[in-house]
């Protein structure tokens, strides 16, 4: 199948970038990366640059691949990665405009690839339990009810790729940080320091610049974990248990 | 050279504990102004940085990922296992020792597996503590299931996302000490050379992915824990970026690369589909609790099959041949992952396999809904109205909850529905038994070079058991080096700080400079991908699921040509003083032609079958591995050369189990 891919081209942070226009003749078995490989081989045979974008695993896990497809942040499928997106989701001669990561917070570092440490500083601010190797208990001496498990892992599922407020016209963070708020909340190891967790890490957040929550729900829709948006609810709830309780 | 493993003496069972409770430490106010570089950040490498952190250590670890959460340990599906007998089926940390020693064909050592058996307990409870999601029963206790090669329920998890939720926890831990100051990050930077001074590891040179500059880094010692180097293959299940780069530079600084040959080639994946494919999804080992592998037993029926004119389910059943329950009926479908790769390839051989390129099995869970079905349905006093549609419902929903995101993803790529039909499969490169050469400290024969997880050679002989990798790369990191580190440190306590003006550094800064600029001068014609793919062809040609002695020498003589090609016709776009992905990958590949040829000369060397090494001069009449311990029954330490590597051997000795044929029959 024949395609026009309209790229984000950005030379640095410091660049201005452009839209260009490439043609690609690809077979609609292969991942929506396989398609950028085929046009990067085809670039490089030119002697010209290959589009940089972010990817790793391809597998849907590691949460490394960020591309902006038509719009919508990993593409067109609900639930899933765009690494895990593959051709036979287009049409021959349709036109498909990738973009990285739009949000004041994740500066782009060259064409498609943007710099997500902000979210590592989220969870350096709180998002762990304290306890030291070598600390733990036997690991059946605190009993969890599989339910309250199942909802931890759910939110636990994250995989902090930043779709969340790629999606979100206020560039908020609040689903990937209400996620581990939440995924750390729910069980009783973590539950112990979910106030202080809560404000160092809405705290956080809000340093970094990421915008604030107005419900819109893109977040939600756009997450390719498919964490709800209830977390949110959750954080806010801790939040201001932990700002009413007067906590530091 | 003489290779000590340094071994502590005593009973298998105190070894440890004995040596942990005698071995010199190093006191708090010496830990503070003691620096640590830690390279890589998954399990081993993220556990480690975070224990030494802990400790009271200053620690610099570093990763070529845009975060330490991206390393592919997050991939691993199925789980961990641990000794803890909670099934009460008669697992102890004995049983867990004998099963990895067994399943690793007798090629690993009996201290360090019994090391890792005992403390396999403990990563259990410090991932719960740190609030890693294990799957739970309903009295709120942990659940298990099994996996190949054993006959207990040992193996712990979270959904098909284990590896994730692990190394979430080790990342977390990993944040709290960079938020305590412990811990210095370096994102983006890949290590590029080792530094020694006066013969130890003293620093490492980096190059900073984003602006291309080259650092230097210096420290009382080193620690890699950089994975393994199955992209050598260039298919693989591995992440895109793995690579053996910080392992391969430790090499030719004077390292010993241990059984390079050894590569587990693991039996579910999805198969190949055409030449433009980029890499292999695997398809947890978990599946095989449940699913059924088998081919058509005619070979018409195979044929019409790769012609698209059948489907699996039109084959009846007395037609359909379940090769492993037939070969192996003590262990059926869970036999060891070295076992049912290559019983896949001799059906494929000869001419059953189900895929347009006749290379895939089936993976069937018919069984297995209508068994799930039929008891949900007891359990539901449904006896009348439990029509065999409703049966398969209940049963399709009891699959759903334990192998649902497995399935979605397979449906994702394939386009198929397994509730519906088999799956197909086919094995796929997947680890590294060999690595890194290290002793009972972890320690390789460079002094304060250490080597934790995947990076190592250490634990698994030449097979791994599933869900002994994210066991191995915890307790490495977790429970075993931040111990025996300080064997090294407590003899550097009068070292001062290292300075990277040293004039070691300064020369490894410009000879890794040097190659830099040679790579980007080249300005041939094929790119680097080219180059991978064409070597990741004949790695597994001749280095593959089996190989020969013909076959060996030819694949060795071909990387040599494929490498001389690569130095006169590579084509690097952009510039070395900028993020350039081409460049990153030409550095790895660069590394990957020479392993490639050290691991068709460790095969040849080891004339025998054992594990995922498969001779085919070396088979029982059967057609079964045959291991020759006689003459084998040691580690290859390779020190390496760009001429003639040299071998150096560690025997194997063993005074607990007895060597034998291992069958799962």
């Amino acid at each position: 199948m024949k395609l026009t891919l309209k790229i984000w081209r950005q030379k640095n942070n410091k660049s201005k970038g452009k839209f260009e226009t490439y043609k690609v003749d690809i077979n609609e078995h292969m991942s929506f990366l396989e398609m950028l490989d085929v046009l990067n081989e085809d670039l490089i045979s030119q002697k010209k640059e290959p589009v940089s974008f972010d990817h790793d695993c391809r597998e849907g896990i590691c949460g490394t691949c960020s591309l902006t497809v038509n719009g919508r942040p990993h593409g067109p499928i609900q639930g899933t990665t765009v690494c895990q997106v593959h051709m036979f989701n287009y049409k021959d001669g349709d036109t498909i405009t990738i973009e990285p990561w739009r949000s004041g917070s994740f500066p782009v570092v060259k064409d498609l690839v943007v710099n997500r440490s902000a979210l590592d500083r989220i969870i350096q601010a709180g998002g762990y339990i304290s306890v030291n190797t070598g600390q733990a208990p036997d690991g059946n001496s605190i009993p969890v009810e599989k339910d309250l498990a199942e909802k931890a892992m759910d939110a636990a599922a994250c995989i902090g790729c930043g779709a969340c407020i790629a999606a979100c016209p206020n560039g908020s963070a609040s689903l990937f940080t209400a996620a581990k708020i939440s995924h750390l909340g729910l069980l009783p190891q973590g539950e112990v320091e979910t106030r202080r967790r809560a404000k160092a890490m809405v705290r956080q957040m809000d340093k970094e610049g990421f915008g604030a929550c107005s419900n819109v729900g893109a977040c939600e829709v756009e997450c390719p974990k498919e964490i709800s948006i209830e977390n949110i609810a959750r954080m806010n709830r801790d939040y201001l248990g932990s700002v009413f309780a007067g906590d530091k | 050279m003489k290779l000590d493993a340094k071994i502590p003496p005593g009973p298998l069972d105190e070894k440890w504990s004995h040596y942990r409770g005698t071995m010199n430490l190093v006191a708090p106010n010496n830990k503070r102004r003691i620096e640590i570089i830690v390279v890589g950040t998954g399990l081993a490498g993220a556990s480690a940085a975070a224990s030494l952190g802990e400790l009271g250590y200053k620690v610099k670890a570093f990763t070529f990922h845009d975060s330490p959460r991206r390393a592919h340990s997050i991939a691993a599906q199925g789980g961990i296992n641990a000794a803890k007998n909670y099934q009460n089926d008669g697992d102890s940390v004995y049983r867990l020792f004998y099963d990895t020693i067994k399943g690793g064909d007798y090629r690993s050592r009996e201290a360090n597996v019994y090391r890792l058996a005992e403390v396999s307990a403990e990563i259990i409870d410090q991932c719960v503590a740190q609030g890693v999601p294990f799957a739970r029963e309903y009295g709120g206790l942990l659940a298990n299931r099994s996996f190949g090669g054993v006959q207990v329920s040992r193996t712990f998890y979270a959904r098909g996302q284990t590896g994730q939720q692990l190394l979430i926890g080790a990342y977390s831990a990993l944040s709290r000490q960079i938020s305590l100051g412990t811990v210095e990050m370096y994102n983006r930077h890949e290590m590029i050379d080792l530094v020694k001074v006066d013969g130890k590891a003293r620093g490492i040179i980096t190059r900073n992915l984003i602006t291309g500059e080259v650092e230097r880094h210096a420290a009382h010692c080193v620690v890699l824990a950089t994975g393994g180097y199955g992209n050598v293959y260039y298919l693989s299940t591995n992440a895109m970026g793995c690579n053996v780069t910080a392992a391969w530079k430790s090499v030719k600084k004077g390292a010993l690369m241990a059984n390079p040959c050894f590569c587990q080639i693991h039996p579910t994946c999805i198969p190949v589909s055409g030449d433009y494919q980029s890499k292999l999804t695997l398809m947890s080992e978990s599946l095989r609790n449940d699913g059924r592998v088998w081919v058509p037993k005619k070979i018409e029926d195979a044929k019409a099959i790769q012609q698209g004119k059948k489907r699996g389910n039109d084959i009846p059943e007395e037609d359909r041949d379940y090769y492993l329950e037939r070969r192996y009926p003590a262990f059926g479908n869970l036999v060891p992952r070295d076992v049912a790769s290559r019983a896949a390839k001799v059906e494929c051989d000869k001419g059953h396999g189900v895929a347009p390129t006749g290379l895939a099995v089936f993976l069937d869970f018919e069984d297995a809904i209508m068994r799930y079905g039929r008891s949900e349905a007891n359990a539901r006093r449904m006896n009348g109205e439990a029509t065999p549609a409703v049966i398969r419902q209940l049963g399709e929903e009891v699959v759903k909850s334990k192998y649902g995101n497995l399935f979605q993803m397979y449906e994702k790529i394939t386009g198929d529905d397994p509730y519906k039909t088999p799956m197909k499969i086919y094995p796929a490169v997947h680890y590294t038994m060999g690595g890194l050469w290290v002793d009972y400290n972890l320690e390789t024969n460079v002094p304060g070079l250490f080597a934790a997880g995947e990076c190592n050679f250490s634990d698994h002989g030449a097979n791994r058991l599933g869900a002994s990798a994210l066991m191995q790369g915890l307790a490495d990191g977790y429970f075993v080096l931040p111990y025996t580190i300080g064997q090294f440190l407590s003899n550097e306590i009068r070292t001062p700080e290292i300075s990277p003006d040293l004039p070691e550094f300064i020369e490894a800064e410009k000879a890794a400079k040097d190659r830099i600029e040679k790579l980007m001068s080249i300005q041939g014609s094929q790119s680097v991908e080219t180059f991978h793919r064409r070597l990741g062809k004949i790695v597994w040609e001749y280095c593959g699921m089996s190989r020969n002695a013909e076959g060996l020498k030819k694949g060795r003589q071909m990387i040599r040509e494929l490498r001389e090609e690569f130095y006169k016709d590579v084509f690097i776009p952009g510039s070395k003083d900028e993020y350039n992905p081409e460049l990153e990958k030409a550095g790895r590949v660069a590394d990957f032609l020479e392993l490639g040829e050290l691991m068709m000369l460790d095969a040849l060397d080891r004339e025998e079958s054992c594990g995922g090494h498969f001779r085919e001069e070396y088979r029982t009449p059967e057609g079964e591995a045959l291991r020759r311990d006689d003459g084998f029954t040691y580690v290859s330490a390779w020190e390496w050369d760009d001429n003639d590597p040299m071998l150096h051997k560690e025997d194997l000795v063993f005074e607990n189990v007895e060597l034998k044929t291992r069958s799962y029959k």
